[in-house]
């Protein structure tokens, strides 16, 4: 393995390092050089790493960071199939959305910051994938929570966007503390954090804990990776800029949760583990696609999208087939980018105006604009050849072996389903923006050149990534890491051609329906079905109406007669105690050398008395 | 013949005369003049005692007293003629910067 794979995160780091400390001094060129530069160099390593990976597992161990008693952890890196796929993907895709950024920050006052923080989540994504020890894995799952915090409130002085800050943050700690209890539960029963080590070890433990600590573990991955329940933080993320949605709302950060759980997999099997994680994803996966089908709001649209698609990610490596989770992580990563880059430049193009109600004809003005948006939008919608195809497709198989094999069919049938919905949205938002006639008169300009380049590249890629997987030529990715699944499901060696067949049914069909069904930028009237989707099947009710609430009494309970009660008087009663006791004291010093010889000849006469009378 | 127990009551009498003086005088030398009263009256008793014991360990103490006592003037005048540059007094009840 050459060394300079093993510096694939220092790069962004010291980028984040120059431009945090001496950014705003910079020119803009050099700004933009350095903030691109690092990136392309991690690439570079992360090319580096596959070029010369050898097959086996690479581990090196920077140093010993904890050393208590029985409790030692290294910091150290990993680097197997999993994490250079996930490298390759984190840093290629990262790259192309930093050039992209290039063009659209370009007016930004805050310039050298938004670079600095996306160095800084890169390095520390990086980081999550390729550390060796659960606990390296959560430094660098909360380093990405605090990037994403920041760049979600990058524009702070705007309310909203300080607040869907926050929100991540507080929904993420939920998620978070859950993880957290998961670590300590594998440390005390197992007595290593090492990431191969647990997933070794992990038939060994008993089925209670078992199950326990993989549940644990995957609510962290719920608050994460958006998933029911805790999605809710999401939506809101699209505050921050596009390329900071591209890449860490759709592409990166959000797939943390599916990164851990392929990583631990054997930790991941057991059948009540399955049942829970293939039906949140499958339930999470419809329950989002039909929410996009009522939101007007075109990022909003592919938040829910990305929810959803994250849904399909979980429902695969419920249902024991890992590798096609990932493959369909890397195709979304590419199509999800890419149709956020396109919003993104309609959001360049109009002003910052996204709202579906207000957009329209930009086909013509923005040809390059729309086609990407169109292919991205193809590749969501399972249309072949279209990458996003291929791995929605393997996912719907591994689903029906799953319940052919005597599993529940739930992942299945939802899944189907929600190919259908999920080609009926993104036709509408499609519809909407690009082809029905404009709501009035305006005058948009295409992107310039360094936000089209990404958005070209992002396009053949979402055209050819599904030859990563098809299985017709060999599926290379998903040989690449068959060794690192061997425990997953086992499957019949040819797929049959009927869940392809529905698969592209329910995408055809969903097309249609999205075109035939929408037009004007008026939605076809579903009546209460509509107000249900909208509300996001009364979830909202449930959160605004009554946990929200619940939750801010109980904060102004503690805030109030807890802390200002009984903590913050403890605290002040302690201080008080210490600084009467000092004003009785100090009457002691009086300054008088005479008094100061007289308690010393007083002293002394006890002492000799104490002495002669023992 | 002088029998011992005069020298430790002579002692005595001296310790606790400069005892009183440092006690009850304000001005600074008297004070000082007290404490050399005090040490001396320990010699005195150290003397007596190394010659009533047959031993030259008290004599070796009241030798280290001398020197001691030495350098105690020696910083000692130094800081009253300080003081009383800068007061223009060396009454010690003026001087009472560390009361609390």
């Amino acid at each position: 393995m050459a060394d300079f794979a093993w510096t694939i995160p220092l790069w962004p780091l010291l980028g984040w390092l120059v431009l945090g400390l001496v950014g705003g001094r910079l020119p803009r060129r050099l700004v933009a050089l350095i903030g691109c530069g690092t990136v392309a160099l991690a690439f570079a390593a992360a090319v580096a790493a596959r070029a010369t990976f050898p097959g086996e597992p690479q581990e090196r161990t920077l140093f010993t960071w904890i050393a208590a008693g029985a409790f030692s952890v290294d910091a150290g890196l990993l680097l197997d199939r999993l994490s250079i796929v996930m490298v390759l993907m984190v840093s290629g895709v990262g790259l192309l959305i930093h050039i992209y950024s290039v063009g659209y920050m370009a007016e930004d006052r805050a310039y050298s910051r938004y670079f600095a923080y996306l160095n800084l989540f890169m390095a520390s994504m990086l980081l999550l994938v390729m550390g060796r020890s659960l606990l390296v894995l959560f430094v660098g799952w909360e380093l990405v929570g605090l990037c994403s915090y920041l760049l979600i409130g990058f524009w702070f002085d705007r309310e909203r966007a300080a607040n869907s800050g926050r929100k991540a943050f507080v929904v993420n700690r939920i998620g978070d503390a859950a993880f957290l209890i998961g670590v300590l539960l594998l440390w005390t029963s197992l007595g290593t954090l090492d990431l191969r080590a647990i997933g070794a070890q992990a038939a060994t433990l008993g089925p209670p804990v078992m199950v326990t600590a993989s549940l644990l573990l995957f609510t962290g991955a719920t608050g994460k990776s958006a998933q029911l329940p805790l999605y809710t933080w999401l939506p809101d993320a699209m505050e921050g800029p596009t390329p900071v949605s591209a890449l860490i709302h759709a592409a990166t950060m959000v797939t943390a949760g599916v990164y851990m759980i392929a990583r631990l997999f054997p930790l991941f099997t057991h059948p009540v583990t399955v049942v829970v994680v293939s039906t949140v994803g499958a339930l999470t996966a419809f329950f989002a696609a039909t929410i996009a089908l009522v939101e007007w709001d075109m990022k909003r649209v592919m938040a829910y999208s990305t929810i959803s698609q994250l849904g399909y990610m979980f429902l695969a490596v419920g249902v024991l087939a890992p590798a096609a989770g990932i493959f369909h992580l890397t195709t979304h990563a590419f199509f999800k980018a890419l149709l956020f880059l396109a919003a993104g430049s309609v959001m360049h193009a109009m002003h910052n105006v996204i709202d579906m109600h207000v957009l329209g004809g930009l086909a013509r003005p923005l040809r390059y604009t729309a086609g990407a948006f169109i292919i991205g939008g193809l590749a969501l919608a399972g249309i072949p050849p279209f990458s996003g195809f291929f791995s929605k497709d393997l996912i719907l198989e591994r689903a029906w072996e799953h319940a052919v094999g005597g599993g529940s069919p739930v992942p299945f049938i939802l899944g189907l389903v929600t190919a259908l919905v999920t080609a009926v949205y993104i036709t509408r938002a499609a519809r909407y923006a690009f082809f029905d006639q404009p709501h009035r008169e305006s005058h948009p300009h295409e992107a310039p050149p360094v936000m089209l380049w990404p958005m070209v590249l992002l396009a053949l890629l979402t055209v050819a990534g599904g030859l990563l997987g098809a299985q017709r030529i060999g599926a290379p990715l998903l040989e690449f890491l068959a060794p690192q699944f061997a425990a997953a499901a086992p499957h019949e060696a040819a797929p049959g051609l009927f869940v392809p067949v529905l698969s592209i049914l329910a995408g055809v069909a969903g097309v249609a329906i999205g075109w035939l069904g929408y037009r004007d930028r008026r939605d076809p009237d579903l009546g209460w079905v509509a107000r249900l989707f909208s509300r996001h099947w009364y979830l909202l009710d449930l959160y605004d109406g009554v946990l929200v609430p619940a939750a801010k009494r109980v904060a102004v309970l503690l805030a109030g007669p807890v802390d200002l009660g009984v903590i913050d008087r403890a605290v002040n009663g302690i201080g008080a105690l210490a600084a009467g006791g000092a004003r009785g004291l100090r009457r002691l010093q009086t300054g008088y050398v005479r008094q100061y010889a007289a308690i010393i000849l007083v002293g002394t006469i006890l002492l000799m008395a104490y002495w002669a009378t023992r | 013949m002088v029998p011992l127990p005069a020298y430790l009551v002579l002692g005595a009498l001296l310790f606790s005369l400069g005892m009183i003086g440092v006690l009850v005088r304000r001005n600074a030398l008297i004070v000082f003049m007290s404490i050399e009263l005090m040490l001396n009256s320990v010699n005195l008793t150290f003397v007596a005692l190394s010659r009533h014991l047959g031993s030259m360990d008290g004599q070796l103490a009241v030798f280290f007293t001398i020197v001691v006592a030495g350098v105690e003037v020696v910083v000692g005048l130094a800081i009253i003629v300080e003081i009383f540059r800068s007061r223009a007094t060396v009454n010690l009840d003026d001087v009472d910067l560390l009361r609390g």
